[in-house]
């Protein structure tokens, strides 16, 4: 692994942090952000760093990394630069839940994290299904079709069940569906860490595997890795691990599609290395959104799906470019 | 060695066997040639050695145990196979590429110890691709590209190597280094299993023949005896002669035209 990347990573992330706690709806002086990390001088800035702005950052830490990771191990295990958990159901299915917990009266702050996550997980199973019932074995091309599908099916669902949901409820479906790190609150920040933690572990570990899924099916064989059995573990702990972000913090688009392209630009081929670069600069990437949501159009805050996609859609077709 | 014991093999929903009933032997030191019209069951028998279509009846030895009965992980330490077709949408550092031979040997955290590094070093020896360490895979040519995967092949370590049409789409000098590249291996004690179009490089460089035709074969041995014309007529369902190569001596198929005048 050379410094060269991972020095400037990591400055990227902490500079990406403490922009992120300056920054917001009241600015905050670079002394001034220090002294109240430290719990010491003005007690309203003291309150709005520690119990606003830290969690945010933290959740927007988590989120990143966990949606980045996910897209470095999907696109490299499914063989595909454009694969993303978006594509494959995750989203859809997240939305379908969480619009379901709403329509049906259960929007409680903690009920609509576990009614996505189940909507997500749900969407995953029904992928893998679908695969192995119409390809016999988890074929990545069949796998990307599928989830395109059922994402169509979900986002069905969702109109069908927000035509006739009483307005307000509407309003709510929608922000969520937006994406946002405005709810965030230590509890479950530290719920969305832990499963982030343990995907990007797990993938981590399976590095290897995704190294040589990489070269094709036949040539993974051939190094004897089981092909079918690792493909669909991995997409799998990378659905999850997508899944556990959308509960944290609603739709985040183009993150896992983007950042691992990034990783691929800074010359990292190793797989290991390349989701460990890929959780950083994801990391960053989604405090940095989020502080341009909350102080672009101050003190109106926009939703952070729309300020990701806004950045992603001119990087994505750059990226279409250069790959004719 | 590898054994085929009158291997059957179907793919699901299919109406009948792809192969039906093979056997012959894969010994060390000697280059076998599978080969055969397309639809023959060439590749279904490679499909069958990666474990990614079980066998319907009879037996695959490796050694003197079923190939059913063994781990993956220790098949791809013993036979490592160069399969057909090879893209990777991410390109690779040649050196990177290589190393990943070594992944039947390691865990999920090993480095590479020094067992990994020489038998790196003896299959880029081997292969001669030293000269490509500061490429990457996708700046090879179609020729070097295959010396490359044949040397992340020998990198396995495996006593047979096993290569699916692996001059399809080479010129003949590129196509001839691979050829060459076979028989020096083949020579240093490799046992070579290769399933091939090219019948009159086969007939040169082969050892040992096996002529499959619809699933079955149709004649095996020297190529002397597999190179005959009433038999590669019957089986190509094309008229051809075979002569013989007025400066090497060895066999060579000339198909006919005009097959509609016959």
């Amino acid at each position: 692994m050379t410094l060269r990347v991972w020095i400037p990573l990591l400055v990227v992330v902490g500079i990406a942090v403490l922009l992120g706690i300056a920054g917001g709806a009241v600015p905050m002086a670079p002394t001034d952000v220090l002294r109240a990390l430290l719990g010491d001088g003005d007690p309203t800035q003291v309150a709005i760093v520690q119990n606003l702005r830290l969690p945010r950052i933290a959740l927007g830490l988590a989120v990143g990394a966990g949606l980045a990771v996910s897209g470095a191990a999907l696109q490299t295990t499914l063989r595909n630069p454009l694969a993303e958990p978006y594509l494959l159901g995750v989203s859809g299915g997240a939305a379908a839940g969480a619009v379901a917990a709403v329509t049906l009266g259960l929007a409680s702050s903690a009920l609509l994290p576990l009614a996505a996550f189940a909507g997500a997980v749900t969407a995953v199973v029904v992928v893998l299904l679908v695969a192995r019932a119409v390809a016999g074995h988890a074929d990545p091309r069949v796998l990307l079709m599928a989830g395109v599908v059922v994402g169509a099916f979900c986002t069905a669902l969702i109109m069908v069940a927000l035509a006739t949901a009483p307005e307000n409820t509407v309003r709510g479906a929608l922000w969520w569906m937006m994406g946002s790190l405005g709810d965030a609150q230590w509890r479950g920040v530290r719920w969305v860490a832990l499963y982030v933690a343990l995907g990007i572990g797990l993938l981590v570990t399976w590095a290897r595997d995704i190294d040589v899924l990489a070269l094709g099916e036949d040539a993974a064989a051939s190094l004897g890795l089981p092909v079918e059995r690792v493909t669909r573990r991995i997409y799998f702990a990378a659905s999850l691990l997508a899944a556990a972000t959308v509960a944290g913090a609603g739709l985040i688009g183009f993150v896992g599609l983007i950042v691992p392209a990034i990783g691929r630009a800074l010359g990292l081929r190793n797989t290991r290395e390349a989701l460990l670069a890929s959780a950083l600069a994801g990391a960053a990437l989604v405090v940095l959104a989020d502080l341009l949501a909350r102080t672009l159009l101050r003190p109106a805050e926009l939703p952070l799906g729309a300020v990701t996609a806004l950045i992603g859609v001119p990087f994505f077709l750059w990226r279409l470019r250069r790959m004719r | 060695m590898i054994r085929f014991d009158n291997v059957v093999l179907q793919y699901p929903q299919a109406p009948e066997p792809a192969v039906k009933g093979v056997s012959f032997d894969v010994p060390p030191g000697r280059i076998t040639a599978v080969v055969g019209p397309n639809g023959s069951g060439k590749s279904t028998l490679v499909r069958a050695l990666l474990g990614r279509l079980p066998l319907a009846s009879g037996q695959i030895m490796l050694g003197d145990r079923p190939l059913s009965a063994l781990d993956r992980r220790d098949v791809a330490t013993q036979v490592a196979v160069v399969p057909q077709r090879e893209e990777p949408v991410f390109p690779l550092p040649v050196p990177d590429y290589i190393a990943l031979g070594r992944y039947p040997h390691g865990g999920p955290f090993s480095g590479r110890n020094a067992e990994d590094r020489a038998a790196i070093a003896t299959a880029v020896q081997r292969a001669d691709v030293a000269v490509f360490a500061d490429r990457s895979t996708d700046q090879l040519s179609g020729g070097e590209w295959q010396r490359v995967r044949i040397a992340r092949a020998l990198a396995q370590g495996g006593q047979t190597l096993v290569l699916d049409e692996p001059t399809t789409f080479l010129d003949i000098a590129h196509e001839m280094a691979v050829f060459e590249l076979l028989d020096a291996l083949a020579r240093e004690g490799q046992g070579i299993l290769l399933v091939s179009h090219q019948l009159n490089l086969v007939a040169r460089f082969a050892d040992h023949i096996v002529l499959l035709h619809r699933g079955r074969i149709a004649a095996a041995g020297s190529p002397g005896d597999v190179m005959r014309g009433e038999v590669l007529e019957r089986v190509y369902e094309w008229p051809l002669v075979v002569s013989r190569d007025p400066a090497i001596g060895a066999p060579v198929l000339v198909p006919l035209r005009g097959r509609g005048s016959r």
